[in-house]
């Protein structure tokens, strides 16, 4: 099988879902209460809107996951490679990684990685 | 050499009997049913019976038998659940956005389909070898966090929301550790494919050719992906007693049951990779040159190598969930920011160092 039978495994997901959900709105009882369709708020009445401005911590967490989920992006080739290049590879990596963990010291000494 | 039975023979065998008895489109069609048919029973299977083995495991170590009604031992217990759900109301939220909500199942279910299609069961037998394995794996079970983070937002409920903020942290920073994990073999074998990655443990698996930074890899690998596949101690994206039940709590009947399929399908697609990755897939228990001891171990067959390792590996994860208390957000980013990655950077550079100096079982 090659790579475009991946559509296939994307088909066969879309069809387990889609029919399980299809065949349980058949089989499956509905009744209508106005309250059923309101959001789970331990039983009393929902208050205001979930919709909301929300703890920065966790954008921040995003960000910085993003420029080391960069960095693990380029690290996957130049380990296939490493055993071939030998000492020249190994020396870049240790330039790599110096940067990339000042970079996290960086932030480490921000106070970006504290649980606010 | 080796006795170790190839299934692309049977594979092939089969390409050729529907290609000389159907014309060339019936056959590729009939080959494309035949390979979702299998990976979608083998999905419901192993998904229905890990649910089946995590509460009866879970029993076992809270001194109780667990599910022993349906079918001997319990063993229909899933199905009757799944029947359950399946007769269950499908309740749409008032106040949430119907588009996402609904699609959010579908993104969950198809990440961990696309992870299943590139794992390697026996020799000749993944749907999939791509040259770039272990990146895609990467790649595709990091999809599934974009479900929960919509069914989370869409379901506009405070629960919801918690949970699924928690969840997208949580699991964005131990992709990392995931990632960093996995390169440590990528270095040692010199390749990303599955497939060749496990034939390069014919002579004995990279956790233990590896020295100790192959077992660090492997700690650190078993860990960050226990809490990649939000799992206790690292359940707190769902932690039933302060967020009812996280990112899922607005969802109801099937669409329910998919979520729960996703984890514990996450946590098969992790374990297989672990065992692929670090104890050697399919591959027998080999010694180096020990030609006696290397012949007995082939007399098993890779299926069962293959899932037994998955199997273990899929009994500590549990055990790690019945064991440990859940850790608090903080303590948890703590852990992987402060801990493992830099560890894990340094294990790095250690094992280029090893493999530069060549100090490992080549």
């Amino acid at each position: 099988m090659s790579s475009e039978s991946l559509i296939l495994f994307f088909i066969v997901g879309v069809i387990l879902v889609g029919g399980a959900v299809l065949f349980s709105t058949f089989i499956a009882p509905s009744s209508k209460n106005p309250v059923k369709f309101e959001p789970y708020e331990c039983g009393i009445a929902t208050s205001g809107n979930a919709w909301i401005q929300f703890n920065v911590g966790y954008y921040l967490f995003a960000i910085i996951y993003l420029i080391f989920d960069v960095e693990t992006v380029f690290l996957f080739p130049w380990g296939v490679v490493m055993k071939e290049v030998g000492l020249q590879a190994f020396v870049e990596i240790l330039i790599f990684f110096s940067v990339l963990g000042l970079g996290l010291l960086y932030a480490w000494k921000k106070g970006a990685l504290k649980w606010v | 050499m080796s006795f170790i039975y190839d299934f692309s023979s049977a594979t092939q065998a089969i390409d050729q009997w529907l290609k000389a008895n159907l014309s060339p489109t019936g056959a590729f069609v009939a080959e494309l049913a035949l390979v979702g048919l299998t990976i979608l029973l083998a999905y419901a299977v192993i998904g229905l019976y890990l649910v089946y083995a995590e509460r009866k495991v879970c029993a076992f170590m809270q001194n109780r038998v667990g599910p022993n009604r349906v079918g001997k031992w319990g063993l229909l217990q899933t199905m009757a659940d799944l029947i359950k759900l399946l007769m269950k109301e499908l309740i749409p939220i008032r106040k949430s956005d119907k588009l996402l909500f609904n699609v959010a199942p579908y993104l969950v279910i198809i990440a961990s389909f696309l992870g299943i299609a590139a794992i390697p069961f026996a020799k000749g037998l993944h749907a999939i070898d791509f040259n770039i394995g272990v990146f895609y794996i990467m790649a595709v079970s990091s999809i599934g966090v974009i479900g929960i983070l919509l069914a989370g937002w869409s379901s506009n409920s405070k629960y919801s929301l918690i949970g699924a903020m928690r969840s997208g942290a949580q699991v964005v920073s131990y992709e990392l550790s995931v990632g960093l994990a996995l390169l440590s073999v990528v270095i040692f074998s010199g390749s990303m494919q599955l497939s060749t990655i496990v034939e390069s443990q014919a002579n004995g698996w990279w956790i233990l050719k590896g020295h100790l930074p192959a077992m660090i890899s492997f700690v650190i690998f078993l860990i960050a992906s226990t809490a990649e596949i939000n799992r206790g101690p690292f359940d707190l994206a769902e932690a039933e007693s302060e967020l009812t039940a996280g990112f899922h709590t607005e969802y109801s009947g099937i669409r329910f049951a998919f979520f729960f399929l996703a984890e514990y399908m996450n946590m098969f697609i992790v374990a297989a990779m672990a065992a692929t990755v670090f104890l050697g897939g399919w591959m027998p228990f080999h010694l180096g040159n020990l030609e006696a001891f290397n012949r007995v171990m082939d007399f098993i067959p890779p299926v069962v190598w293959f899932f037994g390792k998955t199997i273990f590996i899929i009994y500590l994860i549990m055990w790690f969930k019945w064991t440990f208390p859940r850790l608090r957000i903080d303590q948890l980013l703590t852990l992987e920011w402060k801990y493992l990655l830099p560890l894990n950077l340094l294990n790095t550079v250690v094992i280029a160092f090893l493999v530069l100096m060549g100090w490992y079982f080549k």
